[in-house]
């Protein structure tokens, strides 16, 4: 029975394979066009360009830009992503810490909202057209709405400033414990709670909606099974499956779109390292973030696919219609 | 009848039913009275909107959270349902009342295996895990599913139509139920296969003696399945009685419509046109006084519009809700039968043919999963005439419909020809003119139509791209082809959910007929519909092709709408032609063994079911079809080894009538009531 799923994923691994090297193509010939070179960058405006000159060729700066790029493709795929011309040391390490720090960021804004969307959604679609599935609806969608510095900001002052319930710098010091770090997280991960809150309760609560009405539930409400049997058997497995897939979709938005509210917070994630390195046209830096994010966007959508195919057995098994 | 001490295992005593629509309560069924004894099977009628599913909802109280028993009671072994706590609902549910629905597709847990699904109706009732998984096979192999082991690992969408239902009763009969409502359990079934599931219904009721509530709008299942029928009409109950004698001699005038309606043997578009109940059922409240079917019969007089009928005895255990119901016989007809002979008779038979097919071919995928939905199929058909195509789901109709259209191309070798002119197989390549030559009639009108367009946009921009025709013309063409549909110009700012079913199907009609087509593909173009629709969409049908001299491929599961609109039958199987020829040969006979099951799996009303060919085993599958004559592995009529190695000849007769078998003419099989008058 899971014949089926072999290929499928082999398949999908192909693709998103030929996603990465599309978004590797995009990303390097994007900061081709940037204007300035490396040398320039690192020499300064006042350099003497025979210098300039001189260290691009130096740096291989100066060659073809399909020669470059296919230099660079090299040294990925064997683990070397280069050196970064601001901070003259090889890129990786900055990388991995940075991509660290941004995945705990993620985790507690996911074992946050997570329970909570989906909790808000099932109870608004068990309430439907009551009170609470109106409040749960409008207070999702106006929550939505606030764009992540607004809220940081509002959150910063009532949480860290007015209450002082909560440390305002999202760095922990060296050393800390991992109830200390947690300590840390929660602030800079609200504004991003707060945004995706209303959005997988709505889709929740759409699959619950559905799945309530659907001939299968009125089945099992009809074999004499009790209200919760019936929910947690044949409502709820059928009724998540949209919402998976769009928690996964926003694990990576999650991941690359935290530059706002890293600068804000002033931690050291991958969004705010690759904002510096646009800023200091440190390429090698910009171009291996850009393509981490890139490359965890595609893992967590092959996973949401694999989920979603387990938990589906009409696509698992080939269905026929 | 039965022992008075015994209460009937469902009885209502004057039960309504409201919905609160925008705030104001809707009645959907007022003071409906029935009983059902213990096992008896009791058939319940009604078109859509008779509010004959929502008596299955209301007596399991499981009701939309608008609807609302507003009246009466409806009590099962005695007890009142709307009185029962909790507990004993969930009880009463568990134990005493089964529902079998119209969808088993649907009405299937999507992601749990079956025998997960057929085992927790087990375990409710107390049985382990280990047993309930046993008593689960056991009743798989009771509903006749060969191999329970391996269906119970399957998921839903793995199985057939037919195998799902089958699930569906396992899962109803699990609980050894009292009573079992059936709520239209064939609709979207092959006909061999209702035919199937009707017979398991009648031994099933006999093992396990349950009473059974039969919901259908099918007049015929009803008939050969049920012993008492009652009638439904905008949520009234119009008639009861025996099943014979109320389908034999009707006592209200909407029963006598409704049969008149059917196309049965004897009608044939060249002979009359089929009756039809003229207007619309009401919208639910809106006769408050009178009788609710008087806006619609041709009997009613003042006393009818001001004063409700009363239910009358009008035989042995007979009631009829109508003040002139010793006059239904007089009934006159709603299409004059002056109107027979008017119709021209059948289009030409010589000439250039409007359609050829030569040797096409369709394979889908390739070796070793190849499946081959078409085998080398050639048909012709005249201008003015109709093609009936029959055959059972996976018999290559819709995919031989497709290919005309051009919507998927068949396999090099085969040609197709309109009016004489090659068709190439890509609707891209084909000229303005085919594709004006070449139309389609969809079965379902609502998925087919622009939700958000008005009918005139809907067939203005046909007549736009067919016609060419621009402004005022475009207009009065709009105008025209309404008018040969009978619509009106009230209709024509409309959008399609402000009509019915009926109309908007022929709002898809006169799309199809913008272009002046010369040969319109009919793809089950009333099986959405009711009866009394039906009808006049079949006559619509048959009065275009007489003005227009159009030619009709007419795909239908429904023998009767085949029988009453074709010149020619075509038989496909696997994808192969079994049998074709002019329509009256191929319905009298001789005709092919499969033929011959088809017909006698289609349900009549007069409950005839002597004399049925009852098809074994499955469809095989296309990826593997059996060797020699694809229909041995089913065929009741299998001479010997030579229909398992070798393909009978494919030779027609002096009448064009061709039959696929190995059996010589005089020994295949005829029908008992001819075809034709």
């Amino acid at each position: 029975m899971s014949g089926a799923l072999g290929p499928f994923l082999l398949k999908r691994l192909a693709l998103s394979l030929l996603t990465l090297w599309l978004l590797s193509v995009v990303v390097f010939f994007g900061c081709q066009v940037l204007p300035g070179d490396p040398a320039r960058a690192i020499l300064g405006p006042l350099a003497d360009p025979r210098a300039v000159a001189a260290l691009n060729e130096k740096l291989g700066s100066d060659r073809p830009p399909v020669e470059i790029y296919l230099s660079w493709m090299g040294g990925l795929i064997t683990g070397d992503m280069g050196q970064s011309y601001a901070y003259r040391s090889p890129v990786a390490p900055f990388i991995g810490s940075a991509l660290v720090n941004s995945l705990k960021l993620a985790a507690t804004v996911f074992a946050i909202v997570v329970p909570l969307g989906i909790g808000a959604g099932v109870l608004a679609a068990l309430r439907a057209g009551r009170p609470i599935d109106r409040l749960i609806s409008v207070a999702g969608l106006s929550l939505t709405v606030i764009p992540e510095f607004v809220s940081s900001i509002a959150l910063i002052l009532v949480f860290a400033v007015l209450l002082r319930w909560l440390p305002l710098s999202a760095s922990w010091p060296a050393g800390s414990g991992p109830l200390v770090q947690l300590q840390h997280l929660i602030l800079p991960a609200l504004p991003l709670v707060i945004v995706l809150f209303g959005y997988i309760a709505r889709m929740t609560r759409a699959g619950m909606v559905e799945a309530l009405s659907a001939d299968y539930t009125r089945t099992a409400i009809l074999k004499g099974l009790p209200w919760r049997t019936v929910l947690s058997r044949h409502v709820l497995r059928n009724a998540l499956l949209p919402t998976i897939t769009v928690i996964a979709a926003q694990m990576g938005y999650a991941l690359g779109g935290l530059v706002v509210v890293e600068s804000l917070f002033r931690y050291q994630g991958i969004g705010s390292l690759v904002l510096g390195a646009a800023r200091a046209k440190d390429f090698a830096m910009l171009q291996a973030g850009i393509l981490t994010v890139g490359a965890f966007f595609v893992v967590t959508t092959l996973l949401a696919d694999i989920v979603t195919t387990l938990l589906d057995p009409r696509l698992r098994t080939g269905g026929r219609r | 009848m039965t022992d008075p001490a015994v209460p009937p295992v469902l009885r209502l005593d004057d039960m309504s039913v409201s919905y609160r629509i925008r705030g104001r309560a809707v009645p959907v069924l007022s003071q409906v009275n029935l009983s059902i004894a213990k096992g008896e099977v009791y058939g319940l009628v009604g078109e859509s909107g008779s509010g004959k599913s929502t008596v299955a909802l209301a007596v399991q109280r499981v009701l939309p959270a608008n609807g609302r028993m507003s009246g009466g009671r409806a009590l099962i072994n005695g007890r009142d349902v709307g009185a029962l706590d909790r507990a004993a609902l969930l009880q009463m549910r568990a134990r005493e009342v089964a529902m079998v629905f119209q969808d088993p597709g649907r009405a299937l847990n999507p992601s749990i295996t079956i025998g997960r699904q057929v085992a927790e109706a087990f375990e409710i009732l107390g049985a382990s895990g280990h047993e309930a998984r046993r008593r689960a096979e056991e009743m798989l192999t009771r509903v006749r599913i060969s191999s329970p082991a391996r269906v119970m690992e399957r998921y839903p969408h793995q199985l057939s139509g037919g195998m799902q239902q089958r699930v569906v009763i396992a899962m109803a009969l699990a609980k050894d139920p009292s009573l079992l409502i059936l709520d239209e359990p064939t609709t979207g079934l092959d006909a061999t296969i209702e035919a199937e599931i009707l017979d398991l219904v009648d031994t099933l009721r006999r093992e396990f003696g349950a009473s059974i509530l039969f919901i259908s709008h099918n007049l015929g299942a009803i008939a050969g399945l049920c012993d008492r029928v009652g009638v439904l009409y905008a949520g009234r109950l119009v008639e009861e009685g025996p099943v014979r004698d109320l389908f034999a001699d009707p006592r209200h005038p909407y029963t006598a419509g409704l049969l008149r309606c059917l196309p049965r043997p004897g009608l044939r578009k060249d002979l009359a046109p089929l009756d039809t109940i003229p207007g619309f059922p009401p919208a639910p409240g809106s006769i408050p006084v009178g009788c609710v079917f008087a806006p619609r019969c041709a009997l009613a007089d003042e006393t009818c519009r001001t004063i409700d009928p009363p239910l009358v005895t009008t035989g042995a255990g007979r009631v009829s809700r109508c003040h002139h119901h010793d006059r239904v016989g007089d009934l006159p007809h709603a299409v004059p039968r002056a109107a027979a002979g008017t119709l021209a008779p059948a289009g030409a038979s010589t000439g250039t043919p409007v359609l050829e097919l030569t040797a096409l071919s369709k394979t889908y995928g390739s070796a070793p999963y190849a499946v081959q939905a078409l085998r080398d199929v050639s048909l012709r058909l005249m201008p003015g005439q109709t093609l009936g195509l029959v055959g059972e789901s996976g018999s290559g109709k819709s995919t031989l419909a497709h290919a005309l259209l051009g919507l998927i191309a068949p396999d090099a070798g085969g040609g197709m020809a309109l009016d004489g002119a090659a068709l190439a197989p890509e609707v891209r390549r084909r000229t303005a003119e085919q594709i004006k030559t070449l139309q389609i009639v969809f079965q379902n009108p609502d998925s087919a139509l622009n939700r958000s367009h008005s009918v005139r946009r809907l067939i203005g921009r046909a007549i736009t791209r067919l016609g060419g025709l621009k402004g005022a013309q475009r207009e009065a063409q709009v105008t025209r082809l309404l008018e040969s549909v009978r619509l009106t110009a009230r209709q024509l700012s409309a959008r399609p959910r402000q009509l019915s079913g009926g109309m908007k199907q022929r709002v898809a009609v006169a799309r199809a007929f913008a272009g002046n087509p010369r040969l319109v593909v009919c793809d089950e173009p009333t099986s959405a519909l009711d009866v009394s629709v039906q009808a006049a969409i079949l006559n619509l049908l048959a009065e275009l092709q007489a003005e227009r001299q159009v030619a009709y491929l007419l795909i239908s599961h429904d023998l009767g709408v085949v029988r009453y609109l074709s010149d020619w039958i075509a038989v496909l199987y696997l994808g192969r032609l079994l049998e074709v020829g002019p329509a009256a040969r191929v319905l009298d006979g001789p005709h092919h063994p499969y033929t011959e099951a088809l017909l006698s799996a289609a349900p009549s009303v007069s409950g005839e079911r002597t004399g049925r060919i009852r098809l074994t085993g499955a469809i095989p599958s296309g990826v593997s079809p059996p060797a020699g004559c694809l229909f041995h592995t089913r065929c009741p009529r299998r001479i010997g080894p030579i229909c398992d190695t070798e393909e009978p000849p494919f030779t027609a007769d002096a009448h064009g009538h061709a039959i696929r078998c190995h059996l010589p003419r005089a020994e295949l099989g005829r029908s008992l009531a001819p075809a034709t008058a």
